[in-house]
């Protein structure tokens, strides 16, 4: 192994270290968002965060990380069906409360301390 | 039971190129061949079914909708992290809305593109398909834009070639 191959093999765990930190920082931020929003139908939006760009940029890293292989391909057609599945099966619940009667909230919330966030009426 | 050709080929093509890609053994001939029957059997039954169609192989439009899509990703990433600013934002202020959106495209393909690609970015959520317009819940009213949403419904009828189709 000389120099360069080392070097490149370091940019390339860096790269891949950082999509994949990336992609847990959104899936965080989904979490807490789906903590703090008071209702059902704000709460998807939250955790659609997690299964679009968090899922989506754990994949790239991993993808980054399996390098030239087949593992890489398979990665890949994951993160596809990943893309066309994860809006189905998103709509599917949301498409479900709504016909169920759950009346979504449609009044400004802004509570007045940040520790009272995540307390609406649903 | 309608036979055509392009479908028929780009259909086999698929799946013998996802057979491989999920197996990896192309170096046994044993288990190619029985990758090759399994192609067949799945082939034989798709059009029995009459399911062969542009739906089923609508790798035509794969051009046009891989333009599409790279559009959308860089929709879905700016999305998110408004979203994010949004829902992380110590003093919360949230409005959500429930917006009509007309819908233009008429095939089945157009229609659940646009869908799909509504509720695939975050912040706002198709709650329910109606004839000529989508019922869509979104998170602040910032994102209930009716012009960005008649903008994503013309870029989905560019990719799906809905004015072919009429």
């Amino acid at each position: 192994m000389d120099l360069l191959s080392i070097a490149l093999s370091i940019i390339l765990d860096l790269l891949s270290a950082g999509f994949m930190l990336a992609g847990v920082g959104f899936v965080l931020a989904g979490t807490i968002g789906v903590m703090r929003l008071p209702d059902f139908y704000t709460r998807m939006h939250a955790a659609g965060v997690t299964d679009t760009l968090g899922a989506e940029l754990i994949i790239i890293g991993l993808v980054i990380q399996a390098g030239f292989t087949l593992v890489a391909a398979k990665l890949l057609l994951l993160g596809f069906f990943l893309f066309l599945t994860s809006p189905t099966a998103t709509h599917a619940v949301a498409n479900a409360a709504y016909k169920a009667g759950l009346a979504p909230m449609l009044s400004r919330f802004k509570p007045p301390h940040p520790r009272d966030a995540g307390k609406g009426e649903g | 039971m309608r036979w055509n050709w392009v479908y028929g080929a780009t259909l086999v093509v698929v799946l013998g190129v996802l057979w491989l890609v999920l197996s990896g053994f192309w170096y046994k001939p044993l288990l190619v061949g029985f990758g090759v029957l399994a192609v067949i059997i799945a082939l034989v039954l798709t059009v029995r079914m009459g399911l062969l169609d542009d739906e089923s192989a609508p790798f035509s439009q794969i051009i046009s909708f891989a333009r599409y899509w790279v559009w959308l990703g860089a929709e879905i990433v700016k999305a998110n992290i408004y979203v994010v600013k949004v829902s992380l934002k110590p003093d919360l202020d949230i409005q959500p809305v429930l917006i009509r959106v007309p819908v233009t495209a008429r095939s089945g393909l157009g229609r659940a593109t646009f869908a799909n690609s509504i509720t695939l970015t975050p912040g706002t959520v198709t709650l329910a398909v109606e004839e000529d317009a989508f019922l869509v819940h979104s998170l602040t009213e910032e994102l209930a834009d009716p012009a960005a949403f008649a903008d994503m419904g013309e870029r989905v009828n560019i990719a799906a070639h809905e004015s072919e189709k009429a």
